[in-house]
């Protein structure tokens, strides 16, 4: 075994965010789009607790700021938060990693509804309007798939071998 | 800077764009495709009596409008009769659910500028704010963060329209409790600013309240544009740009001649 070890499957990585930002874009009626769950950070979050040695803050802020790009926010607020949160599941994916699913579905409530907070505050400093209760609902959604792309995610990661 | 930024990382995003549309101009591709064939010929009955209907009204527009000209020259007064139009469509993506803001098709190589005014066939809608390579993100009038100079078009009150974050709703905030505005009153822009041409509708007054305890009459206005269901939108050119050869066939005029009052 050679000291730097080969690195492959990044092309599948850069897949699931290509597919989770179409997902985020998806037109989808007002009645349905409340409950649209966070799915980059979601991804994100997989990855850096899989993968915490390849993905990581760095490309936590990259998909930050191409969602920044698509959706005409304030450039960089997302870029922050997901670098953020990034950073939080690195320190953590040790014990993520140990919990049952339903515990680590308390876990991305709580990371996710963090990042829609720091949202909200760089929102609430640029002078932007906030909604009501309905804001919170993608924490939520985010919660309850999570078992369900976790285990979509491992299997992707287990049949292309990506380590 | 920031623009230029945003517009070279768009080409990175456009693909992903256009793939996150796919589905709903797809449902629309098949509808068109399998529409009956009655109904296409009573589509083809309606349009045909409208366009007669507008083509009758465009008759009495140009002598009205040279008459306009000519007392306008009498008047020496000068204003611009002409605005050069581009059409692009909109990219159905979702944005940012807070903020009023649509993508379209159309960005810098075809000649599209910060602040140019959007329009559909019902009023103004908005304005670009980032001009991209390929596609430009627009700013709806309804956004909370937009104001649009108006007058009103049955007395000339001049006043500023903002936006709510609402779907189709706009408010006017600083007019006094006895301003001259009434329930229905068609509220068009001003030109003033210089950033909208003047006399394009902007909206409708649906609902006024007059609390003599507040300084300032409440003032809902419904936009007029179909701000959510316009597909294509079409673009103000400023006069004094000048457009990219390769999108010229795509440029109708709304007027040929560049008719200017004073001579």
């Amino acid at each position: 075994m050679s000291n730097k070890p080969a690195y492959h499957g990044g092309i599948v990585i850069l897949i699931s965010f290509a597919i989770a930002f179409i997902l985020t874009m998806l037109p989808l009626s007002d009645n349905i789009k409340i409950y649209r769950p966070e799915w980059l950070t979601l991804v994100l979050i997989y990855w850096c607790v899989a993968l915490p040695h390849r993905i990581g803050v760095f490309s936590g802020w990259c998909v930050g700021f191409l969602f920044d790009i698509h959706s005409g926010s304030l450039l960089g607020q997302h870029a922050l938060t997901l670098a953020i949160i990034a950073y939080l599941s690195y320190k953590l994916h040790a014990r993520i990693r140990l919990y049952p699913l339903f515990q680590q579905s308390f876990i991305i409530l709580l990371l996710v509804a963090l990042s829609q907070m720091l949202i909200l505050w760089i929102n609430g400093i640029a002078g932007e309007t906030y909604g009501d209760w309905s804001y919170w609902i993608p924490s939520l959604t985010s919660m309850l798939i999570w078992p369900w792309l976790f285990y979509l995610m491992r299997n992707i990661r287990r049949l292309y071998g990506i380590n | 800077m920031l623009n230029g930024i945003r517009s070279i990382f768009g080409f990175v995003i456009y693909p992903l764009q256009t793939i996150a549309s796919t589905p709903s101009e797809l449902s629309l591709w098949v509808e068109e495709e399998f529409h009956s064939h009655q109904s296409l010929i009573d589509e083809n009955e309606t349009y045909r009596t409208e366009n007669l209907l507008l083509k009758a009204q465009l008759q009495k527009f140009t002598s009205l409008q040279a008459e306009n000209i000519r007392l306008r020259s009498l008047l020496k007064s000068s204003r611009k009769l002409s605005d050069q139009i581009l059409i692009a469509e909109t990219i159905t993506v979702d944005l940012d659910p807070y903020k009023r803001q649509i993508v379209i098709n159309k960005g810098q190589r075809s000649g599209i500028y910060a602040g140019q005014p959007i329009l559909d066939a019902y009023g103004i809608m908005g304005q670009i704010i980032h001009p991209g390579g390929p596609s430009s993100t627009a700013i709806l009038i309804t956004d909370p963060s937009h104001a649009i100079p108006v007058q009103n078009n049955r007395n000339g009150l001049r006043t500023v329209l903002y936006g709510t974050g609402s779907a189709n709703l706009l408010e006017v905030q600083n007019l006094p409790n006895n301003a001259d505005i009434e329930v229905g009153d068609l509220l068009i822009t001003s030109g003033l600013g210089g950033r909208f041409p003047e006399g394009y509708p902007v909206a409708v007054v649906k609902k006024i309240k007059r609390d003599p305890g507040q300084p300032f009459a409440q003032i809902i206005a419904e936009a007029s544009a179909h701000l959510e269901q316009s597909r294509e939108v079409l673009l103000v050119m400023n006069s004094d740009r000048k457009i990219p050869k390769n999108d010229a066939q795509e440029h109708t005029q709304t007027q040929n001649n560049t008719n200017e009052a004073e001579q």
